[in-house]
């Protein structure tokens, strides 16, 4: 118009002053967010403003991170009760500590089916190559649980009959104590291997309160060994008891 | 339970038909005992079972026990009941070890001595002549099948007439018996972190 | 399912027909008039119901030889979950071997620890105090409810019930909240102490029981209602798993089972220990020994374990809830900055040990499985020479052969779930 020319442009300014998108409160604010609603269902919404309103809205993700976050989601505890931890297993699934929120309460029989061998109860030398079977038979990922004192240590029970630990024979994620373990525990120990599944295993207190450095390792650091003289000493002594 | 006196004529009745049979009794802290010889406890206990005024019908339990380092070493207790008096009734029968007594023959040292275990650790006797023997009373009550075959199973006692004498709770081809006094308890010791210096790297 | 009238269209199929599972040649030939000639192998299939398996009740392994559906044979393996708790128990001194015990029947723990304190108290010869015998016979009741609560839920699971599986576990969670409240734990509670309990029981204990004893008398009806006249359940049931007493005596099945086939024999009213003489309460008895009788039989004990519950808040005696004799029970904590002989006997008593004379004894306790019962054998020592627990569930199980022998397979399930078997009791 200021050049005399006959063709006239409308250009639309929108009008912001006062608005919420301006001085937005926080970026929860509902009025700024149902503004910005309107604006992309409008088609308003433009470049910067466009990229940022998709990014908070959709999760972007490798396909691996998806599927970690549905196994986790979804784990299958195998039907595996030994002994009485067996019983406060079965009370994880029972209305009070439901297991069923985190979405494992339907309890394959068969081990083809499952994803999660939860270990409860004494491991007893006879049964051991029947677990061990039981864990081959399942189908990768799997993930093992040993829950309470006996299946994670020989708990107790320090004889022949019972092995000291189901670790001497099969892999073990996530070892709860107890004994038996609350079903508190066991849900959080459930919970813990959800994280694991996930990809962000929890380390255990030292990395929480970055205290590495505190173990109490000989002389010269992890995997180090002790001088030779230290080795004489020992087996010495170690002769000396009769050990 | 049949009192001090009660006990004394029972062993003279039994005595009396199977003599030598009940070789003394014993009441303690109210519970009372008939001490048998092993070669006649199915006599005895066919009398006990039968005899109208004794009548012990039920048997509760059978187990072994193992008196290493008093002799005669083991002995098989049975708990019988009488149902109509509530009395019970324990009779024992004592068995010598033939393993002991075949290794103080070969190498002249006296028999029941700890330390009889062979070099590579398996404990003595495992040979079925070496074990004690004892007849079975599954015939008599039933209920003594699985109880003997864990007897079996734990002490090596052999029930002659068992109809399926095997390993129940051990794994079956286990060797040694477990409850027997000179068995080791076995298990791994509890390794701490400060016992990384005596044993390095245990935490691998 | 058909009714009286349509009987006919169904052959030989219901329940309340007579069938009679004849030989399978006969059958057939029966059946379809064709004479048959079966190779001897192509009769019987041997089946493992291996330790990992949903119904059997723990890790029991069964070998079962089927004719059909029928089973002919029937032989249990068990010893997957053998601990060596006897043997273990030998290297710990008397105290300490409390929590040992507990762990065989890992249902009945406070029945264990019964049997245990009693068997050493009477190689003692201690008296414990009224107070400690009725908290004792509290627990032991309680304990005896939770136990029943477990088999239902998870009988019915196994039966195809599974809503009857979330109810009782529900109220089961009651109970172990009174157990923590006066023991600390819920399960494996170490609260039978030689000589008494423990500890006494806080106070709003009692106003906490009698709430659950209303709570319980209602569920227990509810599930009643769900599977007394559940036409499923009654079918799968009645009838199923018939033993005579006779044989059930000679094979020395004692507890719910046993009652359950008409015999009266209940240790708590028969040997009379702890105080249980001064209580009322009724033993519930089946008429024909079938897996309904069992049903019922158990049932009905949860209601007089709630009588007998209320009986003993009634009348719980005061004074001290463990005797004071120090050779075998710890002084109080207070008393140990004050008099020096509770602290050397404290010292003995947590270094060393009491030292018991030498001595055997039996001592059977009603557990809710039978009768279970700890023979000790003393030496003199400060550690037992021998602990022996008789226990029901080890002895219960050879009557599952003659129950299970001529029935179905389906049937074999449910005969295992009425027979309540512990394999923590059975392996030790």
């Amino acid at each position: 118009m200021a050049q005399g020319s006959p063709r006239l442009e409308i250009e639309r300014q929108k009008l912001r002053v006062h608005s919420p998108l301006d001085q937005p409160k926080s970026p929860d604010d509902l009025r700024a967010r149902q503004l910005r609603a309107r604006d992309l269902l409008r088609g308003d919404l433009e470049g910067s403003d466009l990229d940022a309103y998709v990014e908070e809205r959709v999760a972007t993700t490798s396909l691996e991170k998806l599927l970690n976050v549905a196994r986790a989601n979804s784990i299958f505890p195998a039907t595996f009760g030994l002994a009485c931890c067996a019983i406060e297993m079965m009370s994880t699934v029972s209305p009070r500590y439901d297991i069923a929120r985190f979405g494992a309460e339907a309890f394959r029989a068969s081990p083809r089916q499952a994803d999660l061998l939860i270990l409860s109860g004494r491991v007893s030398i006879k049964m051991a190559p029947v677990i061990r079977r039981i864990y081959d038979q399942m189908l990768e990922p799997k993930w093992a649980i040993s829950m309470g004192a006996c299946s994670s240590s020989g708990g107790m029970f320090s004889n022949y009959a019972v092995v000291q630990g189901a670790d001497k024979f099969m892999p073990i994620d996530v070892h709860v104590p107890g004994c038996p373990p609350r079903p508190e525990a066991l849900i959080y120990a459930f919970n813990k291997l959800q994280e694991k599944i996930k990809g962000n295993p929890e380390q255990g207190w030292r990395s929480r309160y970055q205290a590495h450095g505190t173990e109490e390792w000989a002389r010269g650091g992890p995997g180090s060994k002790p001088s030779e003289e230290a080795m004489e000493a020992y087996a010495q002594a170690r002769e000396v008891l009769g050990a | 339970m049949p009192d001090a006196p009660g006990l004394e004529l029972i062993l003279a009745e039994i005595n009396r038909s199977q003599p030598g049979a009940v070789i003394d009794t014993s009441f303690d802290r109210e519970q009372a005992a008939l001490i048998v010889d092993a070669t006649q406890i199915i006599g005895v206990l066919t009398w006990l079972k039968e005899t109208p005024g004794q009548e012990y019908t039920f048997l509760a339990s059978v187990h072994g026990v193992d008196y290493l380092p008093n002799l005669p070493r083991f002995a098989v207790h049975y708990e019988l009941l009488n149902r109509e008096r509530y009395e019970r009734l324990r009779v024992k029968a004592l068995l010598n070890d033939p393993a002991a007594e075949h290794e103080a023959g070969a190498d002249g040292t006296p028999a029941g001595t700890p330390g009889g275990s062979r070099p590579d650790g398996v404990p003595s006797g495992t040979a079925t002549q070496l074990l004690p023997h004892i007849d079975s009373c599954v015939g008599l009550f039933p209920t003594a099948n699985f109880q003997e075959r864990e007897i079996y199973d734990f002490f090596g006692v052999v029930f002659d007439g068992h109809p399926d004498l095997r390993r129940i709770l051990m794994p079956d081809d286990y060797v040694g018996w477990p409850q027997r006094r000179d068995f080791p308890v076995g298990g791994e010791p509890v390794i701490f972190t400060k016992d990384e210096v005596t044993n390095p790297g245990w935490w691998q | 399912m058909g009714g009286a009238g349509s009987a006919g269209s169904l052959e030989g199929r219901l329940r309340d027909e007579e069938v009679t599972i004849g030989d399978l040649k006969t059958e057939i030939e029966d059946r379809t008039g064709a004479t048959v000639e079966l190779a001897p192998e192509q009769e019987m299939m041997t089946i493992n119901m291996g330790p990992h398996h949903p119904a059997t009740h723990g890790v029991l392994r069964l070998i079962v030889d089927l004719e059909g559906e029928v089973v002919r044979d029937l032989k249990p393996i068990v010893g997957y979950v053998h601990t060596g708790i006897e043997k273990s128990c030998e290297t710990m001194n008397y105290w300490k071997v409390i929590p040992f015990v507990e762990r065989m029947d890992y249902l009945a723990y406070f029945s264990n620890m019964e049997a245990y304190c009693g068997a050493v108290e009477k190689l003692i010869d201690m008296e414990i105090p009224r107070r400690a015998k009725y908290l004792r016979m509290l627990h032991l009741e309680l304990n005896r409810l939770h136990s029943h609560l477990v088999w239902l839920g998870t009988s019915a699971l196994d039966l195809g019930a599974m809503g009857v599986y979330f109810y009782c576990f529900r109220d089961r969670d009651k109970v172990l909240d009174i157990f923590e409240m006066s023991t600390g734990q819920r399960m494996h509670t170490r609260y039978f102490q030689i000589g008494g309990v423990a500890e006494d029981i806080p106070s709003g204990f009692e106003k906490k029981v009698r709430e659950l004893i209303v709570t319980l008398n209602t569920g227990i009806a509810q599930y009643e209602s769900l599977l007394d006249r559940n036409e499923i359940f009654l079918h799968r049931t009645k009838g199923i798993g018939i033993v005579s007493r006779e044989r059930l005596l000679e094979l020395g099945v004692t507890g719910p089972l046993l009652r359950a086939s008409g015999d009266a024999w209940d240790l708590r009213k028969e040997g009379g220990y702890l105080a249980y003489p001064e209580i009322e309460f009724d033993v519930p008895v089946g008429t024909v020994g079938d897996g309904y009788d069992r049903y019922r039989v158990r049932l009905t004990e949860m209601r007089e374990s709630l009588r007998i519950i209320e009986q003993c808040l009634d009348g719980l005696p005061e004074g001290p809830w463990i005797s004071d004799d120090r050779k075998y029970v710890l002084p109080p904590r207070a008393e140990l900055s004050t008099s020096m002989e509770s602290l050397i006997h404290h010292f003995k008593l947590v270094t060393e040990g009491f030292r018991v004379a030498p001595g055997e004894v039996y001592n059977p306790v009603e557990s809710p499985r039978g009768e279970v019962g700890c023979f000790i054998l003393a030496d003199g020592s400060s550690k037992p020479a021998r602990v022996h627990y008789r226990e029901p569930s080890f002895v219960n199980l050879q009557a599952l052969r003659d129950m299970a022998v001529g029935e179905y397979v389906a049937d074999l399930i449910q005969t295992l779930a009425m027979l309540d078997p512990i394999l923590g009791g059975i392996d030790r």
